[in-house]
């Protein structure tokens, strides 16, 4: 089951990176599993920035999961990328 | 500009929130037009890709007030409208269109004798700088073409 936020994440991973659509399943981590170089990654950022009117922190992201303040696969497994994404997008709304 | 060195902004006109105006004179003499080209020398657009990219690179280092360095990551929809030849003055226009978390996106236009000859859309990964002396040397730039001091930009920036 997924939301329309995760179907138009994965959509916009297929459009800007060699993955196709239909590996871009709830469970797989966008870097270890889909294998996005960064540069991808910068540009799948730069369009879900666009297309939610958002802004991804991805640099607070990092700094959690690289003090160990949280795990990776809280951000950046697609399902809970899609989750954090809902979160963000609704923030703005409230 | 001192094309072999890179140096390709001369002096900051104007500088704000989200937008950068350059001036740079484009050298009458370069080893660079002799082999581009012979008898037709002009500024290879690749060296008008790194004007843009510089011009861009000194807003964004003034917004971020010199704390991170932008590297240049990406070039879309770049444009070569016209010739420049030796001498000519350019006058370079670049404006932050996206903020993003670690990187920017700007555009930035080129404009001599009053027509445009070239644009692109650029983005830059921005972070922490890897050396020290690469600090120290934008820093003394920054003094050479006049960016405005970074204390104010610094103050806005949460550290």
């Amino acid at each position: 089951m997924t939301s329309p936020v995760f179907d138009r994440v994965a959509d916009i991973i297929a459009e800007n990176s060699e993955v196709s659509r239909d590996a871009i399943t709830a469970d797989a981590h966008v870097i270890n599993d889909l294998g996005i170089d960064s540069l991808d990654f910068l540009d799948i950022v730069f369009a879900i920035d666009k297309a939610f009117g958002i802004k991804v922190p991805v640099e607070a992201w990092t700094q959690d999961v690289n003090a160990g303040k949280a795990p990776a696969e809280q951000y950046f497994v697609m399902g809970n990328l899609a989750k954090r994404i809902e979160e963000l997008v609704a923030a703005k709304g409230g | 500009m001192r094309l072999e060195y890179f140096q390709m902004v001369d002096r900051i006109v104007a500088i704000d929130a989200e937008r950068i105006v350059v001036e740079s004179r484009v050298p009458e003499a370069s080893p660079v037009f002799e082999g581009h080209f012979p008898g037709h020398p002009i500024m290879p657009g690749v060296l008008l890709t790194e004007t843009m990219a510089q011009s861009c690179g000194w807003l964004l280092l003034h917004l971020e007030g010199m704390r991170r360095m932008p590297f240049l990551s990406a070039v879309r929809e770049a444009k070569f409208r016209g010739f420049v030849g030796p001498g000519a003055l350019l006058t370079i226009t670049a404006t932050r269109t996206h903020d993003g978390s670690g990187y920017a996106v700007a555009t930035a236009r080129i404009d001599a004798a009053g027509k445009r000859v070239a644009d692109a859309e650029l983005t830059f990964r921005i972070m922490p700088f890897p050396a020290e002396d690469l600090r120290a040397a934008m820093e003394d730039t920054a003094r050479r073409i006049g960016l405005p001091d970074w204390g104010q930009a610094a103050a806005d920036v949460p550290a």
